[in-house]
């Protein structure tokens, strides 16, 4: 594969929202989403007369933290829910140490907020939930409050070593109560499908993607791509293997 | 026929006039784009619920929530904590330095209180997050710090320059005949600086904490980074805050333009102009009071 070192890419972040948004108001090429678009963004697109095609081009765990002392090691799905949803107030409610629950997440402009907010809740987050810039607050607001709660995407868990983040708890996820509790430090209960929060992660486009565009999406399909990919701390796009044939 | 003195003093006076008006223009722009397009978004939202509700929540899983008051109360929260903190000890210094600091003192604590207005605010913001959030949890056995002191306390800093360099020139100002009459009658320094000198130039005082005030009401950064930003109505200082500078900051990025929400975004810009506006006015006026008395 040759690779076409003139162009060059200019990258700015801030969250699904904030590319998805850019796209639709023309001022980029490429939108990185960590979740599907909606319909709001899709009934907007079509009134501006922009056709938005997902490529699913890697995929992402979510993966639970709390603080090692509340005590707990698995929690399932619903109980996430009615956590994040201010339902359950104290850790001694599942069987963990007596303390207020100390939410915390992602601004509303993150498709991780978004994500976690459908999959998990089906409704909103409680209005307690710190709400923080990034992932890396995250993990360390986690690791410094005794109550705290979080989640972050799977490749944050480990070091540049591959060694898992210290002083955190990773909590393993029950899809329903009676089901077997699966972590996302196990990469391949990831890549089995097993792990309840994996999601694809996309890159929307205006129209199918062509020129550089399609350059671009073709090489990150491609097995250097993916090791990029790998590389980074994601995993390989898992259900949607058709549209890596696609392009 | 001009000759060229006064061609060029014309031109000057001129360009400086344009230079002026150019500033007023600006101020009247920015101001009728926040009044036009938060005017917008009173066609979808009322203004009863705008102010009366507290929740804000445009992007909600069920109905989209436009209500400011938690917002508005976290605001005056963080930036009344600020003051308390900010006001007695921007006001000592200022005493300290006009009336007790010997030269040499102030000549190197007055440039190193200047640099301190030069600390840019995402920096106080990340020592926000890094140094004070661990002391607050330890000292008020919280479990975590994020909260509405943690803001106040990183404001104060923030607005100490500011305020004591305007209660300094307010000290200044008080005439020495005032202390001298003091002295004569036998009081001690304190004494006179207590009810002698800072009595004489209270409407100074006064207009260094508003433009203190206005200065951190503002304030995005520092607030965003370390208050937590919990859209829950705070009930004390130890609760995490969403100031509505800090809404702003977050939502802008994935508004879409020309909906509900885009325009209560420039409806909360409006809000917060009107009432930094309103602080500088009257502290305006409250110094230019003052300015008359000195004379």
């Amino acid at each position: 594969m040759d690779n076409d070192l003139s162009t060059s890419i200019s990258i700015s972040g801030g969250g699904s929202g904030v590319g998805i948004t850019a796209l639709l108001n023309h001022r980029t090429q490429i939108a990185n989403s960590s979740r599907a678009l909606n319909d709001e963004e899709i009934a907007l697109a079509g009134k501006q007369g922009i056709q938005l095609v997902s490529t699913v081009f890697a995929s992402d765990a979510l993966a639970v933290i709390v603080h090692p002392s509340v005590g707990l090691h698995q929690i399932s799905i619903e109980n996430l829910g009615k956590i994040y949803a201010g339902d359950i107030k104290n850790w001694k409610e599942l069987g963990g140490r007596d303390g207020t629950i100390s939410l915390y997440g992602r601004q509303s402009n993150s498709g991780t907020f978004m994500y976690f907010r459908e999959k998990v809740l089906g409704r909103d987050f409680s209005n307690d939930l710190k709400q923080l810039n990034g992932t890396a607050q995250m993990l360390e607001s986690v690791k410094a409050d005794e109550n705290g709660i979080g989640f972050v995407g799977f490749g944050y868990l480990f070091g540049q070593n591959g060694a898992l983040y210290p002083g955190i708890e990773v909590l393993a996820l029950q899809a329903a109560p009676n089901e077997a509790a699966v972590s996302p430090v196990n990469k391949d209960a990831i890549l089995s499908g097993l792990y309840p929060l994996t999601r694809p992660l996309y890159q929307i486009t205006d129209g199918p993607p062509t020129g550089k565009a399609l350059a671009f999406i073709r090489f990150e399909l491609s097995k250097a791509g993916q090791e990029v990919v790998a590389r980074s701390g994601y995993l390989p796009p898992i259900s949607e293997t058709d549209l890596v044939e696609k392009y | 026929m001009m000759n060229r003195r006064t061609f060029w003093d014309r031109f000057y006076h001129r360009l400086f006039a344009f230079a002026a008006g150019l500033c007023v223009l600006v101020l009247l722009g920015i101001f009728g784009m926040l009044l036009l397009n938060g005017f917008r978004f009173f066609e979808s939202v009322s203004l009863w619920s705008f102010l009366g509700s507290s929740n804000w929540n445009p992007s909600a899983w069920g109905k989209a929530t436009y209500g400011m008051g938690a917002m508005l109360w976290s605001t005056l929260l963080v930036s009344l904590g600020a003051m308390v903190l900010a006001v007695p000890l921007g006001i000592g210094t200022a005493a300290y330095l006009s009336e007790v600091a010997p030269g040499w003192v102030r000549d190197w604590i007055k440039p190193a209180i200047e640099l301190l207005a030069a600390v840019p605010s995402v920096v106080v913001g990340f020592i926000g997050i890094v140094v004070i959030a661990p002391i607050i949890s330890r000292i008020f056995g919280l479990s975590n710090g994020l909260n509405a002191l943690n803001g106040s306390i990183l404001l104060a800093v923030m607005a100490l320059p500011t305020i004591i360099s305007v209660a300094e020139e307010a000290i200044r100002s008080v005439p020495n005949t005032y202390k001298e009459g003091a002295y004569a009658l036998g009081a001690n320094s304190w004494t006179t600086l207590m009810t002698v000198t800072l009595p004489a130039c209270t409407s100074g005082l006064i207009a260094a904490t508003m433009l203190g005030m206005g200065r951190v009401i503002g304030e995005t950064m520092t607030v965003l980074m370390a208050t937590g930003n919990a859209n829950a109505m705070p009930h004390g200082f130890f609760d995490p805050v969403r100031t509505i500078t800090a809404t702003v900051a977050i939502e802008m990025g994935e508004v879409p333009y020309g909906t509900t929400h885009f325009y209560g975004l420039y409806a909360l810009g409006a809000v917060l102009f009107i009432i930094t506006l309103i602080i500088n006015l009257l502290a305006e006026s409250i110094a230019a009071k003052f300015r008359k008395q000195g004379r």
